[in-house]
């Protein structure tokens, strides 16, 4: 690790502030992303400004349509939120099946969307659940969020406040994991909402994305059967030492089914 | 039972300071003055050093020096040294590369050390590194054995053509080929044993501390075995006489192998503590670890296995290749020879075998002893074997077994592969492992499964192993360059506390418990006034340290003898006391008394009077009470067991979990049970972590793709089921103790019952191969092509 000055604000204004006044400072959340890489010396930011102090950006609430939940929450918060897991269950179960108990009660659901990792959980869920991101400038629509490998919509300067997570009328989340780290080789949640049959998967891509062929043979019929002639194409597909883009196209269909069973289909 | 002595599953009495935080391993060790040494490792598997440049490092503030090869050579510092000398095939010996600890001119694996850098603190040391420019002139690689075998392959050392260590035989290759001759039925298989990487939870460290006042050193480390890293780091690396070396290996956390050897690290750190006259501190990160900790296994073998009608074994033939690395790490060549193909009778009669091994060098990480070190191959390759055989004789698995076991009748035996076997009952382990493991009502579970979409199949291994190497006259004339003893010294203070000093070393294994219950059991005195003092060079008179399941069969046999010798001295001077004859004094429960009286002294009052010698035979007997004993076995020991693991397949994905395992383990007499259970539980896991999740992969470019623990996947809790375990007991025949060893047979035992019941439940698609690890892709594209 590099040094750098730590600050922890006390307000959002002022993180801004502090973000403003040094180009190579970087936000930190639960860390879990950021510390490793910077102990390999992949990131040498000049200061660090850590959001915990900030009053109320770990909230989550009812909104009645929809549960905000905010930046700061931990993994481990929304999985044991009685509000999360009352109105969108699927939510509370993906969250406490990421990582390790260490990582989810570090890490952070503003962390991870910003970091945007393709083997992250939570970018099925912003897609799937169509969710709408809060940030200290404007919303931002799951569609136009997520934009490559560690690439998302977030200028420099942006900040995640919060996550607004529409109530589906079901949803449900299945994960094959890498067996070493934990994070997802592929996950995908299947959502009714109210503008449809949602279908998003993470691990397999650069980043999360739709699957629009499951999406239809979904909203055709709703049942694991449905999805036995559709497949996606593993020629843009991750491949690591772990699973390749073949096997990886195939856990999609196999994780599809089986939320899709999950959720009586 | 002597209460707390043998056969007691005491309470772990060094858990109370492992629990609360208290314990003290090297890198707890800070000394006054200390600086911080930081290594600069090649990032490249091969290459010439065109330039290396540490002007700017140098110059960086807070850095106290940046040492290198060249510095080295200088100071004329010489090679890490081999411990093991292999001779080929014609009796010429295998060929020894020079391993100077930092490199001199050419770099030869990811991690191989350049340069050290020495600051201040940690992080001074680690930004000058970065500043040291070296120029590499890159060189053609090989970075594992396909391609280190492959015609025309570039070579790791240019005086090892074909890049051959030692090409290295034993048995009988004449009635081997005789027995193939006369065979109505032959077996094969070609089995991939894969390069793992231990991961002891502690990481390395090393602190080198020279006095300048006295010209002496003392080096703190995480070693298994601190009086043999005395002895070749002193002898052979930095000339510095034993008297003038202290070398300390404190708590440590872990070692399955990895820390026998002596590493370059502490032969840098202490060299370089004389040129500052500081204490230099080193201490790996974990992606350091990945890099510069020796690695285990990975052999390439082909074997074949030749039988009669009824599926009795005739002959065995294999032909094994061993990756050893880029340099020879300090028994590396011993582990694919005299480790492994010495156990490839396994228990069965097979009454010829004829295995040939080539070590060969490849730009990795030197390949040595991990938790099995050559017996986890031999037994993974025999058992798989012995299920196919079964396959090839039309008999099941467990009828081929019992059929070609050695009998107990049938002990001492001799094996066609150099060892003779003391004892056994094979046959009764497998029994109880059947009984405890409900094997007979596995089809209603099969069946279960099947209901719940899973494959469930059910695997079976009969291993055997060799502990605690010996004798030491045997060893060397198979080319062990050390001796293979254990010393204990027992020490009886004047109040009757007793201080043990013992060359075993403990990192795990539970030393201070089982070593007290043996003195409690010798004398009677109270388990808490028992000190097990291990790990210091300055304070235990000799050792050979900890490796290869010998604490108990060769330091707890040293400690016995060393507590008889007391039990005769103290018998001595109680009948001066009691006014009676030696011989009529009986030594029970701490109490010295004359046979058939109610005459009788305690023990204490024994021990005070040996010190304060005022009513005593000094005319006879030295006054004190300590007693030291050497023992070097006779034989090996043979552990030997039968494992049976059930998975369950989840054919949509290929992930296989082990639902089921049971172990029934001969350990000979156990001192106790529980930590021998502990002991089976972590050897187990380690074996299903090989059989289902841990593989170190390298690209073709010698980069380590597997160098995290993202990525390199240890077992985790949840992938091992709770474990059924028993022990069956056969003495051991040739130590007083009856002990024989169990730190490593769940690593040897689990890996073919793993894949064995892997095998078994995909065998409905005509599964017969499965590579290891059997990864959830690897699992699910065997099947897809047998579809
Ligand atoms: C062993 C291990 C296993 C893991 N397994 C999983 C898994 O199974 N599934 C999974 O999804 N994740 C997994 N993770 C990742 C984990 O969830 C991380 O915590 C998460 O990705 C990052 O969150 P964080 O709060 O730690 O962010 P940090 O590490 O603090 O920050 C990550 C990045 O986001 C930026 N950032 C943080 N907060 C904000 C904000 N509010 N606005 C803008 N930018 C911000 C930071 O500047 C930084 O660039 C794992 C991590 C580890 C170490």
């Amino acid at each position: 690790m590099y040094e750098f000055n730590y600050h922890r604000p006390a307000s959002l204004d002022e993180a801004k502030q502090i973000l403003a006044a040094n180009a190579e400072a970087k936000i930190i959340a639960g860390g879990m992303t950021l510390l490793p890489t910077m102990k390999l010396r992949l990131a040498q930011p000049s200061d660090l400004v850590d959001l915990s102090a900030i009053d109320g950006l770990d909230a989550i609430s009812d909104a009645g349509s929809a549960i905000d939940i905010g930046a700061m929450a931990r993994h481990a918060d929304v999985a044991h939120s009685e509000v999360v897991r009352s109105a969108i269950p699927a939510l509370a179960d993906l969250a406490d099946a990421i990582g390790d108990a260490q990582v989810r009660n570090r890490g952070t659901l503003g962390g991870s969307i910003a970091n945007s990792d393709p083997a992250a959980d939570y970018p099925a869920a912003i897609l799937a659940l169509n969710a709408t991101i809060r940030t200290d400038q404007r919303e931002i629509a799951a569609d136009d969020y997520f934009l490559g490998m560690f690439e998302t919509a977030l200028a420099d300067d942006e900040l995640v406040v919060a996550v607004s997570f529409p109530k589906p009328k079901k949803a449900a989340y299945a994960k094959f994991h890498n067996p070493a780290s934990r994070y997802a080789i592929v996950g995908v949640m299947v959502a009714e909402t109210d503008s449809g049959i949602r279908v998003a998967v993470t691990g397999a891509g650069a980043c999360a994305f739709r699957a629009s062929d499951f999406e239809a043979a979904l909203t055709e019929s709703f049942s694991a059967d449905a999805l036995g002639s559709v497949s996606i194409d593993s020629d843009d597909l991750n491949s690591d030492l772990h699973a390749s883009a073949g096997y990886r196209a195939h856990l999609v269909r196999v994780m599809a089914v089986r939320a899709v069973k999950a959720l009586g289909g | 039972m002597t209460k707390n002595g043998m056969g007691a599953s005491v309470r772990r009495k060094e858990d109370y300071r492992f629990i609360t935080g208290s314990g003290q391993y090297t890198d707890d060790i800070n000394r006054p003055n200390q600086v911080y040494a930081y290594i600069v490792r090649s990032p490249v598997a091969h290459a010439h050093i065109r330039d290396l440049d540490i002007s700017a490092a140098v110059a960086t503030p807070g850095v106290v020096a940046v040492l290198t090869g060249a510095d080295m050579a200088a100071d004329e510092v010489g090679s890490l040294p081999c411990g093991w000398g292999i001779n080929n095939k014609d009796g010429s010996p295998m060929f020894e590369p020079g391993h100077p600890p930092l490199a001199a001119d050419t770099v030869h694996h990811v991690g191989d050390q350049i340069a050290v850098v020495i600051a201040t603190s940690r992080a001074i040391a680690k930004d000058a590194a970065e500043l040291v420019e070296v120029d590499y002139d890159e060189l053609p690689v090989v970075a594992g054995l396909e391609a280190a075998s492959a015609d025309g392959a570039a070579l790791v050392w240019p005086d090892a053509p074909g890049n051959v260590c030692f090409d290295w035989e034993i048995g009988d290759k004449a009635a081997t080929d005789a027995a193939f001759e006369q065979a109505t039925r032959v077996a094969s298989i070609d089995v991939v044993n894969n390069r793992l990487i231990a991961n002891a939870m502690e990481p390395r460290s090393a602190i080198g501390e020279y006095d300048s006042g006295k010209d002496e050193y003392t080096l703190y480390t995480t070693s298994q075995n601190p009086h043999v890293i005395r002895l070749l780091m002193g002898a052979f690396v930095l000339g510095i006489p034993e008297h003038k070396l202290r070398v300390i290996a404190p708590d440590v956390g872990g070692g399955f192998g990895s820390k026998i050897f002596h590493y370059a690290e502490e032969a840098i750190m202490t060299w370089a503590s004389r040129k500052l006259k500081r204490p230099v501190k080193w201490t790996a990160e974990r992606s350091e670890s990945f890099i510069s900790d020796a690695h285990g296994r990975d052999h390439i073998s082909h074997a074949e296995l030749a039988m009669d009608d009824d599926g009795m074994f005739l002959g065995l033939r294999v032909s094994t290749r061993a990756n050893l690395g880029a340099y020879l790490s300090t028994f590396g060549p011993s582990v694919p020879t005299y480790l492994h193909a010495t156990l490839l009778a396994g228990t069965y009669k097979t009454p010829a075998i004829y295995a040939e091994v080539k070590g060969m060098f490849t730009n990795t990480v030197p390949v040595d002893a991990y938790r099995g070190a050559g017996r986890p191959e031999a037994s993974y390759l025999l058992e798989r074997l012995v299920d196919r055989a079964a396959k090839v004789a039309g008999l099941d698995p467990i009828e081929i077994r019992r059929r070609n076991f050695i009998k107990p009748e049938d002990f001492p035996y001799q094996t066609p592969v150099a060892l003779e076997y003391d004892t056994g009952d094979y046959e009764a382990a497998v029994e109880k492992a059947l009984e405890l493991s409900d094997y007979d009502n596995f089809e209603s579970r099969k069946n279960a499964s099947a209901e719940r979409g899973k494959l469930r199949g059910i695997g079976i291994s009969t291993y055997i192993e060799a502990c605690g190497i010996a004798p030491s006259n045997v060893a060397g004339a198979l080319g062990a360059r050390a001796g293979l003893y254990e010393a204990g010294t027992v020490r009886v203070n004047p109040t009757g506390s007793v201080t043990v000093l013992t060359g075993s070393h403990s990192h795990g294994q539970g030393h201070e418990t089982t070593f007290a219950q043996l003195v409690t059991e010798a004398l009677g005195v109270d388990f808490d006034a028992v000190e097990i003092v291990h790990g210091d060079t300055g304070k235990v008179p000799f050792g050979m340290g900890t490796y290869g399941s010998r604490s108990a069969a060769v330091g707890g046999v040293a400690l016995v003898n060393a507590l008889e010798k007391i039990r005769t001295k103290a018998k001595k001077i109680a009948a001066h006391l009691l006014e009676a004859s030696a011989d009529d004094v009986e030594f029970k429960d701490g109490q010295l008394t004359v046979v058939g009286t109610d005459r009788s002294v305690g023990f204490g009052d024994v021990a005070m009077s040996a010190y304060v010698p005022h009513n005593y035979p000094l005319d006879e007997l030295e006054p004190g009470l300590e007693e030291t004993a050497f023992y070097d076995p006779k034989n090996f020991t043979f552990p030997a067991g039968c494992h049976i693991c059930e998975v369950e397949i989840d054919p949509d994905t290929g992930v296989v979990q082990v639902v089921r395992f049971t172990a029934a383990d001969d350990f000979g007499r156990v001192i106790n049970p529980m930590i021998v259970e502990g002991q089976v539980h972590g050897g187990l896991t380690q074996g299903i972590g090989q059989a289902l999740y841990e593989n170190c992969v390298y690209d073709e470019s010698g980069q380590l793709l597997s160098g995290s623990l993202m990525d390199y996947c240890l077992p985790k809790a949840d992938n091992v089921p709770d474990f059924a375990v028993t022990t069956n007991v056969t003495p051991c025949t040739h130590n007083v103790l009856g002990v024989k060893g169990c730190g490593e047979a769940g690593a040897i035992g689990a890996p073919p019952a793993v894949i064995n019941a892997v095998v078994n439940a995909l065998a409905e698609f005509g599964i017969d191969d499965m590579p290891i690890p059997a990864t959830p892709e690897r699992v699910w594209q065997a099947i897809q092509a047998a579809k």
